[in-house]
């Protein structure tokens, strides 16, 4: 028996069917080819499939499809507006903050939530807030540079 | 004449050679040479070990055509990989 | 065309840091990685794995699996071709194709937990599952082997029955679980050692790690009706997947075309073939496309990690720091299969120094784990730590400083390297150098504190790439070449072109293509794409200029000499200036159908030349006694680079390679159950750094260029997972007073050794 879900996927109104085990991660890549969340583990150890869902920083591999209901998501899809993308998104190019990119996706989400949050964080904060999000390529040197850099940045500041 | 060298593994059966000079213009010929004067050795030395030649590690397949200068230094190695 | 000499050439585009090309895709999620691709009509595969570590399969009954709707396929080793032993070429190393398609698909025996022993395609994914648990397998439980010393034990159980150790007498008789033994060495040891007035000798063991990478092994394959395949995968080689999968598919190459999608991470572990010959077979057997996507607890469990190994190294030296006799013994665990990276630490382990007298031996064992795969700079690291622990000790022992006793000894131009040949121009001795004068190396320590210097050297190499550079018509220009990027190397390939062709890197278009697209290249990995496949490109884009500036001299109606290529420019040399303006690569390019056709630049090569890569690391750590938690405080890199392509990228492997490190050095391991299980396959107990276990990786990029490359490129990406384990052990055994004999140094072994200690 599938369960009809009616949410919201970066401001736009979306349904899907989908059984009730699902994850919020197989519907989002599977159902509606949203396939730039992305799954590391499944078990949410890795945060590579991070998305915001009512305004809070989730595990997509943790959150069961239906859960969605009535709920509003945001995922990496819907960070750029447009040609405009998001200074965090830039930063990450800029400093060369991803080799082969495919954490890249959690990480801006998770620092974008971040920054939400708090807009001067510091390096240690960074580094505990982002520590859900695992990086096997870059030792999260320049990730973390690049995010204080867009905290600068958004700030008013430069770094 | 090339010079060739002989790791540990190999010298039991150079009779304890550490290198030896032959004339070959290619390894190829060079290997028949050391089969000649060396028997076994080309068996232990086997087809996948690679061959280093003036400090250039080739794979063996590719080795066997490699020209050799009067002054050439070969040296076997085992096969390796990158990651 | 002149060239300037290496050291004076000024380079325009090289060095500089552009943005990537395919980052915009990789930051807003557009980017398709392995997992990312559908098909209609597409199915799902699951594959089913031995629940025993050791065992015969006596029978495979598949009815009930078949006999569920929605299952459209399944296969079992039955549906393989027997494929002989034989050197596997287009790999990494040494790989054998028997092994391969036996570890791809158990045949008679299961010989690790995780061993693929049938596969089911179905219409989702959840069908797919439940049919896996619908086989019935006939297993005979045998009794596993696993560890190093129970598979050299005289009453060990034999995996291979039939197999026989290779390699250098003295060699076991009879079944064995040797796969091989062999020796390196010259001089005379004896008197080498007794030469010697200190003499150290350490014993390490290091446990089984996984590469890490963050994207599982995925591929979507789909057959034609005229039996050949297409097949979407993650890989680092597209070619090897081709030859690979035909191979144990008993297949010619030409049935199958392989598409490599964006790679997520790989450090060698995406080197060989694990789903792919799975998926194709299952396609062909279904009629209809099947995607298979392993689940994290499947790459821990059967895809390939690195050797466990245990170590011994005794070295001696005089009392004014003079090396005089070096000796190892490596046993590295192959998994269930020959082939452990034991060969490339016999030859790297006391690669950076000069030795006359010198003895190593190597064994290659086979145990009921996982076939090891290459992880980055594969074997090296084990080594290098133990090697880089007894230098250290050594100069304690002898009062002298760490970077002086490694410079006392450093290889340098033409000498003769422990594994034989004669190194050309390396610059090991300037990173030594760098390291010592880095404010680094003098900051003072506080209490609980300890630093560790510590060094690694990696071949680099070369190998087959090919390359194809194209002209638009409006002047931009297309390098299209068959690498996989897994670290930024098309950002490197376009610069390369870039500088070649006088146009600003963002008018070049890197495009990584498939094996139909391009002609044969040997796969991403052995730290080689940016030195080969960039000397392809640079070949290609110098085939492109010859095409050039013979269009210029047809305009021009002079000679091809009187003609040449300056900062893309086609310049005449011989008439008055004004006469006739220099031609731009957009003009000539929007001329080329009135002056020929199109200008299409190839090159297709042998790399040779590849120049091994030194480095030095430092490492602060601070040790907890009442915990024995590990905080690194500061680390610091230093490598030769011979010539920075994009710095940036270059950085970034320095910083990668050093984060793995230190994870192998402080937490990572395989643990397993007495059953041969793996307990922690999972990123939870599998601990891997984390951005808040790390501080800040300082990088600093020494040139020696390499005279063999047209820029001086050296190969970067294995040589900064080699000091790390042995920078991090060294500075956790003078912060805490202890001499450490296994890694990881996680909390509970670490307190004891503080314990023994005290």
């Amino acid at each position: 028996m599938k369960i009809h879900v009616h949410t919201r996927v970066n401001g736009e109104a979306t349904e899907f069917l989908c059984a009730a085990d699902r994850s919020l991660l197989e519907v989002l890549r599977d159902e509606l080819a949203l396939t730039g969340t992305k799954e590391g583990c499944s078990t949410g150890d890795c945060g590579a499939c991070s998305v915001m869902l009512d305004g809070r920083l989730v595990c997509a591999c943790l959150v069961l499809a239906p859960e969605a209901e009535g709920r509003s998501i945001e995922t990496i899809e819907g960070v750029a507006k447009g040609a405009d993308i998001h200074v965090l998104q830039r930063k990450f190019l800029e400093h060369a903050a991803l080799q082969c990119g495919i954490c890249t996706p959690g990480f801006i989400i998770a620092a974008k939530a971040l920054l939400e949050r708090n807009p001067d964080p510091s390096e240690e904060e960074t580094r505990y807030w982002l520590a859900g999000n695992l990086c096997r390529c870059t030792g999260y040197d320049k990730i973390i540079h690049a995010v204080l850099d867009a905290a600068a940045d958004l700030r008013g500041e430069t770094r | 004449m090339a010079r060739v060298f002989f790791s540990s593994g190999l010298r039991r059966l150079t009779g304890g050679a550490e290198s030896v000079e032959l004339e070959a213009r290619d390894v190829r010929e060079l290997l028949r040479a050391l089969d000649a004067d060396y028997p076994g050795l080309l068996a232990q030395i086997g087809d996948t070990s690679a061959i280093a030649i003036d400090g250039e590690i080739l794979q063996h397949a590719e080795a066997l055509l490699e020209r050799l200068r009067p002054e050439s230094e070969v040296h076997f190695l085992p096969q390796i990989g990158g990651g | 065309m002149s060239e300037k000499p290496r050291g004076e050439r000024k380079f325009k585009y090289v060095g500089t840091r552009p943005i990537r090309h395919d980052g915009l895709d990789k930051v807003t999620g557009r980017a398709q990685f392995g997992a990312d691709y559908a098909l209609p009509g597409m199915l799902w595969g699951k594959v089913l794995r031995s629940p025993h570590a050791h065992a015969r399969i006596r029978g495979i009954d598949v009815s009930a699996a078949l006999a569920l709707d929605g299952v459209k396929a399944v296969i079992t080793g039955r549906d393989f071709p027997d494929v002989a032993s034989e050197a596997a070429e287009g790999g990494e190393g040494a790989n054998d194709f028997g092994d391969l398609a036996m570890n791809v698909m158990a045949r008679e025996k299961a010989l690790y937990h995780g061993h693929a022993v049938a596969a089911v395609a179905a219409t989702t994914a959840r069908i797919a599952e439940e049919a896996c648990k619908r086989i019935v397998v006939d297993y005979e439980v045998l009794k596993p082997v696993l560890s190093l010393d129970e598979a050299l034990a005289p009453d060990a159980p034999i995996l291979h029955e039939d197999a026989r150790a290779t390699g250098h007498e003295p060699l076991p008789k009879g079944p064995s679980n040797v796969a091989s033994r062999r020796e390196l060495g010259r001089g005379d040891l004896a008197k080498g050692f007794a030469d010697a007035d200190v003499i150290v000798e350490r014993d390490f063991r290091t446990p089984m790690v996984h590469q890490g990478y963050i994207e599982p092994h995925a591929v979507l394959a789909r057959t034609g009706q005229d039996g050949r395949s297409v097949v979407w995968c993650c890989t680092q080689g597209p070619f090897m997947v081709r030859a690979f999968s035909a191979k144990v598919l008993g297949l010619s190459t030409d049935m199958i075309k392989v598409i490599p999608t964006e790679i997520g991470g790989g450090f060698g572990g995406k080197t060989t073939v694990y789903g792919e010959p799975l998926a194709i077979l299952l396609s062909r057997k279904a009629g209809r496309p099947v995607k298979l996507v392993m689940s994290r607890e499947e790459v821990f469990r059967a895809t390939g990690p690195t050797s466990g190994t245990h170590i011994r190294v005794k070295m001696g030296a005089t009392r004014d720091g003079k090396l005089t006799a070096a000796e190892a013994t490596l046993y590295y665990e192959a998994g269930a299969f020959k082939g452990s990276p034991v060969n490339a630490a016999m030859m790297t382990v006391f690669a950076p120094y000069k030795l006359a007298n010198v003895r190593i031996e190597g064994w290659d064992i086979v145990l009921n784990k996982p076939k090891v795969a290459a992880y980055r700079a594969p074997g090296a690291p084990m080594a290098a730590l133990v090697v880089e622990t007894v230098m250290d000790e050594l100069a304690e022992k002898l009062g002298l400083d760490p970077i002086d006793l490694r410079l006392e000894n450093a290889v340098h131009e033409g000498v003769q390297a422990t594994y034989g040949p004669k190194f050309r121009a390396i610059g090991f001795v300037e990173t030594l150098r760098a390291a010592k004068s880095h404010p680094h190396y003098k900051a003072p320590l506080g209490k609980n504190q300890g630093r560790g210097v510590a060094c690694g050297f990696w071949f680099n190499a070369g190998m087959s790439s090919s390359a194809n550079v194209s002209i638009n018509e409006d002047g931009s220009a297309v390098v299209v070449t068959g690498n996989p990027d897994i670290g930024g190397s098309r950002a490197s390939l376009a610069l390369m072109a870039a500088e070649e062709l006088g146009i600003p890197v963002e008018n070049v278009r890197p495009v990584v293509a498939d094996t139909e697209a391009i002609g044969y290249t040997d796969l991403t990995g052995g730290s080689r794409v940016t030195f080969a496949t960039g000397m392809a490109v640079i070949e290609a884009a110098r085939d492109v200029i010859k095409q050039l500036r013979a269009r210029a001299a047809q305009i021009w109606s002079v000679e091809l000499g009187s003609v040449a290529w300056e900062d893309g420019h086609a310049l005449l040399l011989t008439e008055a200036p004004g006469v006739h303006e220099p031609l731009s690569l957009a003009q000539l390019a929007g001329r080329a159908a009135q002056t020929g056709g199109p200008i299409v630049g190839r090159a297709a090569l042998n790399a040779r030349g590849a120049g091994p890569g030194f480095a030095t690391h430092i490492c602060d750590v601070e040790v907890d006694r009442e915990t024995g938690a590990v905080t690194v405080l500061r680390y610091t890199a230093v490598q030769d680079a011979g010539k920075a392509i994009h710095p940036s990228y270059v950085e970034g492997q320095m910083q990668g390679g050093v984060a793995q490190g230190i994870g192998w050095a402080l937490n990572e391991e395989y643990v397993f159950d007495k059953n041969g299980a793996m307990e922690n396959a999972g990123f939870l107990d599998y601990r891997m750094p984390v951005a808040s276990d790390l501080p800040m990786i300082d990088t600093v990029i020494v040139e020696v260029p390499n005279p063999m490359h047209p820029y001086g490129v050296r190969g970067v990406g294995e040589t900064p997972i080699v000091p790390p384990l042995a920078a991090v052990a060294n500075a956790v055994q003078h912060a805490a007073g202890v001499k450490l004999a296994e890694l990881p140094i996680s909390p509970p072994r670490l307190l004891e050794a503080i314990d023994r200690a005290s």
